[in-house]
């Protein structure tokens, strides 16, 4: 378990910390589960994030840099094409912004941005992020557990299931006007105990900065163990409902992409090999791990269940 | 000409302006290219037998050979830079991967074609074997297109252009070839 100190955003740790860090890293050759260590080594008194180890050997971790994050982003919304959504999504408008909390709830409510940042202490958080198309980034994000917010709202006995929905502005958000095929709002879902884990995030910046639209600014879901069309952006509603919630790339190709999209090498997507994955700013590719290397923290939610059917 | 895409590519490695992710640049730039010499080549015949342009039809050849060279950057990007030449996770995927096995198999049809597409071959095959080796040249365009629009993810308006192309040049060179009443002697 992570400990929870509050801490202001502005107190997060400066960027060039993460240099040294990053030095740290390299010369010790730690890995990935050392981050916490490594983020103690820079001497500032800071949250210390959560860096699961991983439950197979892995190669070291290194950050992936913020050009990279910032400039090599899937959001359709925008841009079909990677390296565009980060202009096009320049103007995008971040504030105000409004998050409302409702449906299977004790007691719903509509959180503004600077209510947010006020209620939830921000952390910081190293995670891997793995893309269904194969390729992965580790980013330092800023946020706060999802369960701080659901535990506020109250969800009532009958809530199973958390359903997101991301802006609708086709005005700011050009390329939903010429994608008839998808039905957006782009929409995700998780099941309540998977919302309520530990380390499903609910992130608003990274590398200690305010997050950019093209990361899913001011606010977006960050679910490390499943791949990362699941981590929905800039959030505006989040309903808790009884049912299973229809999700936007589950509704166009069920086939392609499941419910719980789980990173899981040994179950195949037509066009992209889940077994490997390009991490982006190395040459060499690594093996994909079940849940993305977070199995020690999330198998057991899925005890029982046959992963290669329940993709 | 036909050596710019390549030089763009090696300039954009060199100043770090391939994006995030220079493998798969490399790989859709080098893919495309191979693909749109291989249309020209294919091109050539049909727009000789349309406007009886005699100049074009040498040009097979070469827009031919350039197609191969950039497929063979493609195959080695693949093979090289992305998988390191590790072939138990190259077999692995390819052989889940269907896209992966119609490139490969236009691949290979495209190179014997560029072996022999020297007049020592042509003299060693003799004219017909040589004539019936090259025809498999539309095979390969076919299986090239399929290679493309399998692996795009729900933006199809590209590959469906390039289909609409091949089509349209099998069917100028069908009604053509006919009407001139050439049969197969001309490809």
């Amino acid at each position: 378990m992570y400990k929870s100190i509050p801490i202001k955003p502005s107190e997060i740790t400066p960027k060039s910390l993460y240099l040294s860090r990053r030095d740290f890293i390299k010369s010790a050759g730690v890995l990935a589960g050392s981050m916490v260590l490594a983020a103690c080594a820079s001497g500032v008194d800071e949250i210390q994030p959560v860096e699961p180890a991983s439950t197979e050997e892995a190669a070291p971790d290194d950050l992936t840099s913020y050009k990279d994050i910032t400039t090599y982003n899937n959001y359709y919304e925008f841009s079909l094409e990677k390296t565009e959504v980060a202009t096009l999504a320049k103007d995008f408008t971040t504030s105000p912004w409004t998050v409302e909390v409702y449906g299977l709830v004790n007691k719903p409510q509509t959180f503004g941005m600077e209510d947010i940042l006020k209620l939830f202490p921000q952390e910081e958080r190293i995670y891997r992020m793995r893309c269904v198309e194969a390729w992965s980034m580790v980013i330092p994000w800023n946020g706060f557990p999802l369960a701080s917010l659901l535990n506020i709202v109250e969800p009532t006995s009958s809530a199973k299931f958390v359903r997101f929905e991301t802006v609708y502005r086709p005005e700011e958000m050009k390329a939903i006007n010429s994608l008839n095929e998808y039905p957006f709002p782009y929409q995700e879902g998780l099941r309540l105990d998977e919302a309520m884990n530990e380390l499903t995030l609910l992130a608003t910046g990274l590398y200690g900065e305010t997050m950019l639209p093209q990361n899913g600014a001011p606010i977006r879901l960050v679910v490390p163990w499943k791949y990362g069309f699941k981590s929905i952006k800039s959030i505006v509603k989040i309903e808790l409902i009884a049912e299973q919630p229809a999700t936007l790339w589950n509704t166009v190709s069920p086939r392609e992409y499941g419910f719980y999209a789980n990173v899981n090498p040994k179950v195949q997507h037509p066009r992209w090999s889940q077994v490997t994955e390009r991490r982006i700013g190395e040459m060499k590719r690594r093996k994909t791990l079940m849940f993305n290397g977070y199995a020690e923290q999330v198998a057991h939610l899925y005890e029982g269940m046959d992963l290669t059917v329940d993709i | 000409m036909a050596w710019l895409p390549l030089l763009w590519m090696i300039l954009g490695w060199v100043q770090n302006d391939l994006g995030a992710d220079p493998i798969r640049a490399i790989m859709l730039r080098t893919g495309k290219t191979a693909l749109i010499f291989l249309w020209f080549s294919l091109s050539c015949t049909p727009l000789f037998l349309l406007f009886g342009w005699t100049w074009v039809r040498p040009l097979r050849r070469e827009f031919g050979l350039y197609s191969f060279f950039y497929a063979s950057l493609h195959v080695l990007n693949f093979l090289w830079l992305d998988y390191g030449w590790d072939t138990t996770i190259i077999f692995e995927d390819m052989f889940q991967k269907p896209y992966a096995l119609f490139g490969a198999a236009s691949f290979f049809i495209l190179l014997p074609m560029a072996i022999t597409s020297w007049k020592w071959a042509f003299s060693a095959l003799g004219p017909f074997r040589w004539k019936r080796l090259h025809q498999f040249g539309y095979l390969a365009a076919i299986l090239a297109a399929a290679h493309y629009i399998l692996l795009v993810k729900q933006a199809y308006a590209q590959p469906v252009l390039f289909i609409a192309v091949l089509i349209l040049l099998f069917v100028v060179r069908f009604f053509l070839q006919k009407r001139n009443g050439r049969g197969a002697h001309h490809v």
